[in-house]
């Protein structure tokens, strides 16, 4: 009964409502058509994943040719190396990077001279704020065979030079270095507000049985922030097959493209510098569902461990 | 005895956070003291974290070269106007979708959070450019970054916390919802409004793959293209450099390329970024 009543109300409530909030819509309408064009539309382009684009024949008119695509991507030995390379990135990212910020934070937290806080602070923040290219010129600044501070030490000290950013074997360590360098103190910020919510009246009671500081880290702080660092853990791991493309492309030269080379990149050099318009296509929608299937997955963990998950 | 050991710990704490700065700012030290040393006394292989011998010749050459010129017009053309949409479009789009009972609010609310969950990727947007005809014109890069659904749910949630009674005191007086969100809610949310401008100040500023992609033309070339390829290239043909070059080791040029470009950053950075610590910016972190 009440369910009837309740829809037959609705009708007038949705146009009065409407009418109510005109203006509102003229305020969405903005963004609304900024969405639509920019983000719905580039949806219809994934059909060329399924084709053999032409550009001649546009996206609805060219040659329908299914999975083909797809399995030309499984067969080639990129297709490997670029699992690889994602997941060597994104596992150094999770071992080396993740608990840095974490640790940083409990440091920052710890320190009582309000001045010297806000300057560790504000220097720490900083180098998320520059561009993948002022951090790769200073990896070149300090690495590169030319002009490389590195090198220039090796020379000094009668040691040969290494060409650090033209061989495999660096590559993995230097992405890794740069991502710590740039997002280790933005890292702190949840941390850290995490930190700060946390009941002061545990350290007071702490102090009055005489813990010293690490054990109050160890029994109060560590335990009370937690739930924060499982979160971000499991919306970290969502993100595997994610790896920043500017970092990467920067970086990527013709003597590591072996190692260096993962989805998003391809998709560039084959897709848009060679032309294999659906090619590119293809590699770059197998990673938007791979990262989606992942999403899916961490937001069901969260809500599973009774967090309120991410969206 | 334990008030002795407290201070070691304060001690090792601090000292540990030193070096942490020292491994941030030293860089920028050493490409700074390199940038203003002097041609003449240059040597590739030193170690200066001092200039030598002082000297502007760098930045002068810097200044002196369109093709330097026109990529640091391009880059302040496309932050300024990027940033200023960017802003109305984020906060008005996030406000409108504020009201719990609005018609519609759940499909708006929909299309956001598809596209925050599926990326089309690089060549569907490459095409759209190409079809809207944007190559090579600066709206392409500055429309493809407009907002993302982050920050739309970001300022959203923000909007929804603003106090409601001097919203329901303007309906009263006869406002309408665009005067409301002009007069009142804006003002209201100067710390949002603040933390987004040198959020997208910054995308705008930094952005290198869109532009890199859509701007290949060297007269639309923007800030941060060109310094990639002067650092990459061993010549200097990109930076445009006629006559006496030979003059000037191109090292205290492209060093002082990247001190220019990272300098309207650090010039808003101090003024901006105590929002950061306010709690609003713990949502924006997540994306």
């Amino acid at each position: 009964m009440e369910e009837m009543v309740i829809k037959r109300k609705t009708p007038g409530k949705f146009a009065k409502n409407f009418h109510k909030y005109k203006y509102r819509y003229v305020l969405l309408l903005p963004g609304l058509i900024w969405l639509l064009i920019f983000k719905y539309i580039p949806y219809s382009g994934l059909l060329m994943a399924f084709e053999n684009f032409s550009p001649a024949s546009g996206i609805f008119g060219s040659q329908w040719v299914g999975f083909e695509n797809f399995q030309y991507l499984f067969k080639t030995p990129d297709f490997l190396n670029m699992i690889r390379n994602t997941l060597v990135i994104s596992g150094l990212n999770i071992v080396f990077y993740f608990p840095l910020p974490i640790i940083l934070s409990i440091m920052i937290s710890e320190v009582r001279h309000v001045k010297y806080k806000r300057i560790v602070q504000s220097i720490v923040y900083l180098p998320h704020f520059l561009s993948w290219v002022v951090v790769y010129a200073l990896t070149f600044f300090l690495l590169s065979v030319d002009v490389g501070l590195l090198n220039k030490l090796f020379v000094a000290m009668g040691m040969e030079k290494v060409s650090f950013l033209t061989q495999g074997s660096s590559f993995y360590i230097i992405i890794t270095l740069q991502s710590i360098w740039r997002e280790t103190g933005w890292g702190t910020i949840l941390f850290l507000a995490a930190i700060s919510g946390i009941d002061s009246s545990l350290y007071e009671a702490a102090d009055v049985d005489g813990a010293n500081r690490m054990r109050k880290i160890w029994h109060i702080t560590l335990p009370g922030i937690k739930m924060t660092i499982v979160t971000m853990l499991i919306l970290r791991l969502g993100r595997i097959a994610d790896v920043s493309m500017e970092q990467v492309l920067l970086i990527q030269n013709p003597m590591i493209s072996s190692v260096s080379e993962v989805f998003s990149t391809y998709a560039y050099n084959y897709g848009v510098v060679r032309g294999l318009t659906s090619i590119g296509t293809a590699v770059d929608m197998f990673k938007s569902v791979i990262n989606l299937l992942f999403v899916f997955l961490a937001q069901m963990v969260t809500k599973w461990l009774g967090s309120d998950g991410i969206f | 005895m334990s008030v002795k050991k407290f201070q070691v710990f304060d001690i090792v704490i601090y000292i540990v956070l030193f070096i942490i700065c020292c491994f941030i700012v030293l860089p920028f030290l050493y490409i700074l003291s390199i940038s203003f040393t002097s041609p003449e006394v240059y040597t590739a292989y030193s170690l200066d974290f001092i200039p030598k011998e002082f000297s502007l010749s760098a930045y002068k050459y810097l200044m002196n070269s369109s093709t330097f010129l026109i990529a640091l017009k391009n880059s302040f053309v496309i932050t300024l106007i990027g940033t200023f949409l960017a802003l109305f479009v984020t906060f008005s789009f996030a406000y409108g979708l504020c009201k719990k009972d609005l018609p519609g609010r759940k499909i708006f609310n929909i299309l956001v959070i598809i596209t925050l969950l599926f990326n089309a990727g690089i060549i569907p947007n490459y095409m759209l450019i190409k079809d809207l005809n944007l190559m090579n014109n600066k709206w392409s890069v500055i429309l493809v970054m407009i907002s993302s659904a982050w920050d739309i749910i970001v300022v959203r949630s923000f909007l929804e916390n603003l106090p409601v009674e001097m919203e329901e005191a303007a309906m009263v007086d006869g406002y309408n919802d665009i005067q409301i969100f002009f007069k009142i809610v804006l003002p209201l949310s100067l710390p949002c409004l603040a933390s987004f401008l040198l959020i997208f100040g910054v995308q705008y500023w930094n952005v290198y793959f869109n532009s890199m992609l859509y701007l290949a033309d060297p007269g639309e070339w923007t800030l941060q293209v060109l310094v990639k390829s002067m650092i990459v290239d061993s010549s200097s043909d990109a930076a445009g450099f006629a006559g006496d070059e030979r003059f000037i080791p191109q090292e205290t040029i492209r060093y002082a390329s990247v001190i220019l470009s990272v300098f309207p950053i650090l010039l808003v950075y101090p003024f901006l970024q105590k929002y950061f610590v306010s709690g609003l910016m713990v949502g924006a972190v997540k994306g």
